[in-house]
């Protein structure tokens, strides 16, 4: 009843805020330091590749740097740290959901249906809008999570390990259709640009779609707290007079459309949505309201990172995304598994 | 008044709660115990909305638990499970302001967080606020998911086994705190326990249930006799006055 007096309020001591409140100061002091790393490397980022930009030719030259850098450079930035932030949110978003730490949207076929519905659109109606595409993707990706939910529903044990295991299978086995599909049509390049990401292709007019998820990624944080319940258990968020059911299809949704969007703009991004939650939790733990400034911030630094070794590493060439992600996310994922076996924290 | 209301809950074909009523008048402590299977936690998760019921109704003060809001259930009733394994990391001040969650929709107030250094004062929680759960002991685990439940400050509060690895010290500070709450602030707590000798002492009733029902109910006197005590455990338990208050001798 809220009618009621607060349970002993006599034993509350009125000096108890103050203490609190230099923690949450340092956190915020570090949070911005890291933004405006994440900006000036941002800033960076745009000054590396094959064409001249400098801040010399930029003045000099007659405009070709700048049309460079406006309609590519830039575009090709601002779409790796949306997309960057997006996947490593939707990672935690559906880690929450299903409550446990090593899924993500590529690991339990959500990303792999989204391929497959662009793909059955693409033979089916191939002249159909990009937000038709879109919405058809989404729908795909939706139906494909569900389906992992319905399988694991089904199976009596559910461990750590069984679940992102059954969640590799079924990706597996869409995958393979898709695969199989493609081969058939003839359409194996255009699979495979969307399910390996690449921001090379990345130009103005062609990633503008990408501010839709940034929308998404606000959503899931004015919403945080629920789904930190929801992460805790249906009891526990019953218990606290939160629908579980609401919650879970706010989240899916979230995650559908987002993973579709990613997918259709830049391709898949593996492991940035188990890795940087995974890091973020040992270094913040998991309350979302508090931990998901990080999750999005480490998200696009990691991804910005991985593009610049990738543009770097074997210049004028270009090294996909996916691969340098694929390296560096999995010797990250090894060295935090390592760390948890022996670390009690 | 917590009214429950001829409800059945089976699994398959074995029925877990067999048809029980029991009227728990508001304000109070209320022990329900009983062995393992005896379908306790069945009937506190029915209560509390957790569990659907197969038959029966159970009502919180006129409500209907199953078609009233949650978040207007959530002011009104709290619970705590007899398993508490969280996946997410959260620290023990975090999960307790969670408890402040139906009032404060996640936005804590002053007046919430006087409820969250509360709770966490009230359970000797204070100096761990800031350590992650997993990295406190069983006890102190416990502590705080009791300390959760506390600061959702409802008028109803069901604890299923609370003293679930608790030493002797806090297992008595909690009874003591349960008995305070019922006093002072005039709660409804509902509580499952397994030491029949807490439950005597600390109870203003005490409901036994056994393979799905009730089968014992009464004043901690009226429970605390060998034949009752037969009747629930199928035990022959002496029944000692010590100082004034019955005292089962069960470990001989
Ligand atoms: N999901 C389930 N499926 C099938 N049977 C179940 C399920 N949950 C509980 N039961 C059975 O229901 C009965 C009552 O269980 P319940 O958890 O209510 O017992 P309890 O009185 O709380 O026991 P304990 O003291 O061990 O906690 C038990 O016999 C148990 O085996
Ligand atoms: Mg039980």
């Amino acid at each position: 009843m809220t009618t009621a007096p607060p349970l002993a309020t006599q034993d509350v001591a009125p000096a108890q805020t103050p203490a609190r409140a230099p923690r949450a100061g340092r956190r915020r002091l570090w949070l911005t330091a890291t933004c405006v790393l994440l900006a000036v490397l941002a800033v960076l980022s745009t000054f590396v590749g094959v064409s001249d930009v400098r801040l010399g030719s930029l003045l000099a030259d007659e405009g070709t740097a700048r049309d460079v850098l406006l309609l590519s450079r830039l575009p090709r930035t601002a779409a790796i740290l949306l997309a960057g932030s997006t996947m490593a949110v939707t990672g935690v978003v559906i880690q929450m959901l299903v409550r446990n730490r090593f899924v993500e949207p590529s690991t339990i076929g959500t990303t792999e249906s989204a391929g497959l519905g662009l793909l059955v659109v693409t033979l089916l109606a191939p002249g159909m809008a990009l937000p038709g595409k879109l919405a058809v993707a989404a729908v795909a990706a939706l139906a494909g999570t569900l389906l992992f939910l319905g399988v694991l529903r089904s199976v009596p044990v559910r461990s750590v390990v069984t679940v992102p295991l059954l969640g590799l299978m079924l990706s597996g086995v869409i995958g393979a259709v898709s695969t199989f599909i493609a081969y058939r049509a003839d359409l194996l390049q255009t699979l495979s640009s969307w399910m390996t990401g690449d921001f090379s292709g990345i130009v103005a007019g062609r990633y503008e779609l990408l501010w839709a998820v940034a929308v998404l990624t606000l959503v899931v944080y004015v919403t945080a707290d629920r789904f930190t319940v929801v992460g805790m258990g249906r009891d526990v968020a019953t218990g606290l007079g939160l629908s579980y059911r609401t919650v879970m299809a706010l989240g899916l949704g979230i995650v559908s459309v987002a993973s579709a969007i990613v997918v259709v703009v830049v391709g898949a991004l593996p492991f940035l949505g188990l890795v940087v939650p995974n890091v973020v939790s040992l270094l913040a733990g998991d309350n979302l309201r508090r931990s998901l400034p990080w999750v999005a911030l480490l998200g696009a630094g990691l991804v910005l990172v991985c593009d610049v070794v990738g543009r770097v590493v074997r210049y004028p060439y270009e090294v996909p995304i996916g691969v340098v992600m694929g390296v560096v996310g999995a010797a990250a994922f090894l060295y935090l598994l390592l760390r948890r076996s022996t670390d009690v924290g | 008044m917590i009214e429950v209301r001829s409800v059945t809950k089976r699994y398959g074909r074995t029925v877990v709660v067999d048809d029980v009523e029991l009227t728990l008048p508001a304000g109070g402590l209320v022990s329900i115990i009983g062995p393992n299977g005896a379908g306790k936690s069945t009937l506190l998760s029915i209560v509390a909305r957790l569990l659907p019921a197969d038959a029966g109704s159970v009502l919180v003060d006129g409500h209907d638990v199953a078609s009233t809001p949650g978040d207007v259930l959530a002011r009104r009733l709290a619970v705590l499970r007899q398993e508490n394994h969280l996946t997410v990391r959260l620290t023990v001040r975090d999960l307790v302001a969670f408890g402040r969650y139906p009032h404060s929709r996640g936005r804590l107030t002053t007046t919430d967080e006087a409820h969250v250094d509360a709770a966490l004062e009230h359970l000797g929680l204070t100096d761990l606020a800031g350590r992650f759960l997993d990295q406190l002991s069983g006890g102190q685990r416990q502590r705080a998911h009791v300390a959760m439940v506390l600061a959702q400050d409802t008028e109803y509060v069901l604890l299923d086994e609370p003293l679930n690895n608790l030493d002797m010290k806090h297992a008595r500070q909690m009874m003591r705190m349960m008995r305070r709450a019922a006093d002072e602030l005039g709660r409804t707590v509902v509580v499952v326990l397994h030491d029949i000798n807490f439950a005597a002492a600390y109870s203003d009733r005490v409901v036994a249930m056994r393979d799905g029902a009730v089968v014992v109910q009464g004043t901690p006197a009226q429970i605390m006799t060998p034949e009752a005590l037969h009747a629930v455990y199928d035990m022959d338990i002496a029944v000692h006055d010590v100082a004034g208050a019955p005292l089962a001798a069960y470990y001989v």
